[in-house]
This record gives C-alpha cells, sequence and structure tokens, in this order.
C-alpha cells in the first residue's frame, strides 16, 4: 500500500545559500527505520526535481529518528536572486510531505499508517 | 542565575519578528540574559545598502521599537541584552541604544563588538564557495562581514555594560558567549562549547522552537498561536538545558517542536559548524521532561573551522516582478494565455525571466500541481536585468494586460528594485580583528 509521508511525519525546510535543508521526522519512532529504508535521497530527488537540481544527500540522526535532506537549487536560485515566488524554498517542506512511500501490508509499522484517516498520534 | 540554571532566553529570530514576547519574556521570564537573533544572509547587505544611501541608516530598522519596549522591563529585572541587530553599523545602533535606555529614564552601558566588517580587507578574487568563480566576477561588492564568534563577545561581556550590541555575530554564538561568561567554561573543553551551540541553535529562531512555524491543523495543532510565547533555555553548568517557555502563554514546547527545530539549517549533523566549534548533533539526546519542557543533552565538540565565513554582497542588477488575478470559469487557462502573451512580449528584452501561475505551479512546480483547477489564480512573472529599464518592462507588460490581455484580469501589483546578491568565502582568521567599544552611562561616551 501506499502511504503519503504527510500522514506519518513532519518537515521543516531551512535555507543556505542555493540549497534547501529539509528534515523527516516520524510521529512515530517506529516508523523510523521504514522511513530510512524507504525514503531514499534518490526518491525524494526525483520527487523535487521542478525545483531541486540535486544530488541530494541524505543525513541520519538515529538519536533522534530524524532524517535530514540537503537539497540544492540551481547556482543562481539563492535566496537573494532567485526568480520563484518562495526565494528561499521555505514551502518545500510541503512538497516532500506529499511524496508517497509504498510499504508492505505485513505486521508492524508497514501495515498501516499511524495516522491514516485519523491522523497521527497525539 | 537561579538556583544553579542558568536562564536565557531568544526575544526575536529574524528582523521582522514580533516585539511584545521580548518584553513578557524579560519582564516574567526570571531571565539572565536575553538575546535579539536580526540579522539573515541578506539582511547585513540590505543593511549596508541603506547606509550608503543614509549614513546612520545601516542598522536594523526595528532595533529603536524593539529597545523602546525593553528597557523598562530590562531596568527593573537586570537581564542582560546580546543582539546583532547592530547590522552594518553596530556603533551607531549602541549610540541609539545607549540614548533610548537614557531617555526612559534607565541609563544602562552599552558594549558594542566591532570588526566584523572586513570589505577593506577581503581578497576580491577570493573564491565564492557557490561556484568557486572569484567574487567580483559576480559583480561590483558592497558588503563583506565575517562570521564573527565567542572570540568577539566575551571581552564585551567582560566589560559588564548591561546591553552588548554587535554586526554579523554568528547566531549561536549570541547565547553561547553568555553561557561561557556565566559558567567560566574552558574554550578548550569542545563539548562543552558543542553543548552550548546547540542550545543557542535551538533558541535563535526565537518561537520556531515554541510552536511557531509548526503547526498543521487536524494533524499538529498548536494552542494560542496568537500568543505565540518565546523559548527559554535552563542551561546546567555542564551544558545541558531545558527548552521551555515562558507560563501562561500559547504554543507548545515538546519532542516534535524541538527534533525540527534543531535539524533546522543543518547541513551536515556531524559537523555543525559555527566561528566557536565544530557540534556533532548526532549526539544530541532529546527528553520530554514535562508539560512544555523538553532536556537537551549530549552534543559532542570537534575543533573549530581553521577559516571565518564571509558572508559579501555585491550588486546583481535590478528585479522586476508583477502579478494580476484571473477567476471562475476557466481562470487558469486565461492566466496560462496571459503567460503566453507576456512570454512573446517580453522575449529578448529580459535576460532571465520566470511565469508562474499562484494557485496552480507557482512554490513546488508543475508536476506536484498536476490537474488542479483553482476557481481563481494570479499571473506571476519576474525577472532581472542589469539596467533597471529592463526589470521595469516586467511590470509595464504585466500592466498592459489591464487592456491588451485575456478578458478579466484584476488585481494588478507591481515592483521593481536593485538585487544585492550574497555570497560566501572564507577569511583568515587573523585578518579579523575585533574589538569593544562601551557607550551610554558612566561608559565615557565616545
Amino acid at each position: 500500500m501506499k502511504v503519503r509521508l504527510h500522514d506519518v511525519a513532519h518537515s521543516r525546510a531551512g535555507d543556505k545559500g542555493n540549497l534547501n535543508t529539509l528534515s523527516l521526522i516520524p510521529y512515530d519512532p517506529d516508523w523510523y527505520l521504514v522511513l530510512c529504508a524507504l525514503a531514499t535521497a534518490e526518491a525524494v530527488a526525483a520527487h523535487l526535481a521542478d525545483r531541486v537540481v540535486g544530488p541530494v544527500v541524505r543525513h541520519r540522526m538515529d538519536g533522534v529518528h530524524a532524517l535530514i535532506f540537503v537539497c540544492p537549487r540551481d547556482a543562481d536560485d539563492t535566496v537573494t536572486s532567485s526568480l520563484h515566488l518562495d526565494t528561499h524554498g521555505k514551502s518545500l517542506s510541503s512538497a516532500l510531505l506529499q511524496m508517497e512511500i509504498e510499504v508492505g501490508d505485513g505486521p508492524g509499522p508497514g501495515a498501516a499508517a499511524p495516522g491514516g484517516a485519523t491522523g497521527p498520534p497525539a | 542565575m537561579t538556583a544553579t540554571r542558568f536562564r536565557i532566553g531568544c526575544g526575536a529570530g529574524f528582523a521582522a519578528d514580533r516585539v511584545q514576547p521580548a518584553a513578557d519574556l524579560v519582564e516574567r521570564g526570571g531571565l539572565d540574559a536575553i538575546a535579539l537573533e536580526c540579522l539573515g544572509e541578506r539582511t547585513v547587505a540590505l543593511a549596508h545598502l541603506r547606509r550608503l544611501r543614509d549614513p546612520g541608516a545601516g542598522f536594523d530598522p526595528m532595533l529603536a521599537k524593539r529597545l523602546t519596549a525593553l528597557v523598562g522591563p530590562m531596568s527593573r529585572t537586570g537581564t542582560r541584552l546580546i543582539t546583532n541587530a547592530g547590522a552594518a553599523d553596530p556603533m551607531a545602533a549602541g549610540r541609539m541604544a545607549a540614548d533610548i535606555a537614557a531617555a526612559a529614564g534607565a541609563p544602562m552601558r552599552v558594549a558594542v563588538v566591532l570588526g566584523d566588517d572586513v570589505l577593506d580587507r577581503l581578497d576580491p578574487d577570493a573564491a565564492a564557495w557557490e561556484d568557486g568563480r572569484p567574487l567580483e566576477a559576480h559583480g561590483e561588492l558592497v558588503s563583506a562581514n565575517a562570521y564573527i564568534g565567542v572570540d568577539a563577545l566575551l571581552p564585551a561581556l567582560g566589560t559588564g555594560a548591561q546591553m552588548v550590541v554587535t554586526g554579523r555575530l554568528a547566531d549561536p554564538s549570541l547565547f553561547l558567549g553568555p553561557m561561557m561568561h556565566a559558567y567560566d567554561w574552558d574554550p578548550a573543553d569542545l563539548d562543552l562549547l558543542a553543548r552550548g551551540t546547540v542550545v543557542g541553535h535551538l533558541l535563535e529562531c526565537a518561537g520556531q522552537v515554541t510552536g511557531g512555524y509548526f503547526a498543521d491543523p487536524g494533524v499538529k495543532p498548536v494552542p494560542g498561536l496568537a500568543d505565540l510565547g518565546y523559548p527559554i533555555a535552563e542551561v546546567a553548568p555542564d551544558g545541558s538545558a531545558v527548552i521551555t517557555k515562558l507560563p501562561g502563554t500559547g504554543g507548545l514546547v515538546d519532542r516534535r517542536t524541538v527534533v525540527e527545530q534543531l535539524t533546522y539549517e543543518v547541513i551536515d549533523p556531524r559537523a555543525y559548524l559555527t566561528p566557536d566549534v565544530s557540534a556533532d548533533m548526532t549526539a544530541v539526546r532529546i527528553a520530554e521532561l514535562g508539560a512544555d519542557r523538553v532536556g537537551v543533552s549530549g552534543a559532542k565538540g570537534a575543533e573549530r573551522p581553521a577559516e571565518l565565513k564571509v558572508s559579501v554582497g555585491h550588486r546583481a542588477g535590478f528585479r522586476g516582478e508583477a502579478e494580476l488575478g484571473y477567476a471562475g470559469r476557466g481562470a487558469a487557462d486565461r492566466a496560462r494565455l496571459a503567460a503566453e502573451i507576456v512570454g512573446a512580449r517580453l522575449e529578448g528584452v529580459v535576460p532571465r525571466l520566470r511565469i508562474d501561475v499562484i494557485g496552480v505551479d507557482s512554490l513546488h512546480g508543475a508536476t506536484l500541481s498536476e490537474g488542479v483547477e483553482p476557481y481563481e489564480c494570479r499571473l506571476r512573472v519576474a525577472g532581472t536585468a542589469p539596467d533597471r529599464a529592463a526589470a521595469e518592462a516586467v511590470a509595464e507588460e504585466v500592466s498592459a494586460l489591464y487592456t491588451a490581455g485575456p478578458a478579466g484580469g484584476g488585481g494588478l501589483r507591481t515592483s521593481v528594485g536593485e538585487v544585492i546578491g550574497v555570497l560566501s568565502a572564507g577569511i583568515p582568521r587573523e585578518a579579523v580583528e575585533t574589538r569593544v567599544e562601551v557607550v551610554g552611562a558612566t561608559g565615557g561616551a565616545q
């Protein structure tokens, strides 16, 4: 089954020069390893290709169950020189959360999104 | 210091941040110190440009408003204030700060940190980190500010002045400096420096760690955002800290808000670089300790970078932007037709041009918005050119759609302005000499 990242994780975008950093943080720590396996740098690069020219680098922060994607934009797409409406790329966190991952149907966090229709655990 | 914990708050996370939360923090937060972080990558360059046009206007335009709200509470509580809102002219900002305090009947000494402005000593042929080309090849350089750190800040704190005003002091250093000063931390203890830096990193964007920039209704709601409280760190002598916020305010502090901010703008969590230290954030541990209380500990430190980072501003031509709205049946089609028309009319006139439809594809591009047909949307055109006249053509051609474009356009907005580009480069530490001057009260005004 497909799970939209927005149902299981949250994200914040940061920016430096022509880079965006996008975090991906599961609501439920059990989803962390699922995201590690399925939210790859390559998948994120492909998903964000309209703005991110790649290559995307992914960092794991196992201690706090968070991933960071470092996403390069065009050299002339910086906060000061960009022609985009969102010069910082701040809204890209929402683009990342639109991504879908294909999870298994077996038991464990892959069985169903903890969020789904009812939203993630509080 | 309250009990055994040093209490530091953040009253502003960027130049345009709200004012009142800082006043509330100083009045009721029991703080030893408050920092106001008011400089972004481009803010310093823009401040230099203002100073070139209008000497005396080189610091944060909101600083007077902030200090007017803060000097009263500061005089009652004794809280010290550290801010980098001096931007392109910390000396003028410091004098104004002393004047505001004196006029409020609360005279204070103000220590000013100088020396981050390195335009006269930066090698214009140095390679820009962004593309490796010489800095000056990008256009006339208008500013160069080194990211200075606690080396520059500690002498200012040592003067005992209640206010410290700086230029391009690195954001986390605004917080690490007061911790080092309070606890007399050994600068060679890199783990302590890393822990203090992580606390500073968590606080530096103010409300972003207390539920600001976090709410997503139905998924991660935040109570009382209209009255968002700004953060406080209770820092222990070993550099561990509790992140919390002013009681009785809106917002929330929990694992999620803290981890979102921990990851913010981090390009390499194993080596988060500041002028003071290289911090390993992968060693950080987070613990929820109760309502709006989150413990942070465990960062590891390594040797600071050999060079200082310099933020360099350069003239980058002019930008023209314009928008026009369309609504009802076929709105997006009419906006796309308008896009074709403007694109054709500006061909060969504006070297860099971008045309989007707001409400459809302006934020994330065409792929993610495929199939979206909004009730209303806006044509948006943006272009840059070396000369102002070409940039003005963007505004002119969108305006002309009123009578020479598709049906029903309305709500025209246009703007044209100079673009200051910002680049990064390195500078040897020995080329940057900082010093402190004290003004106001008994400080012997210069």
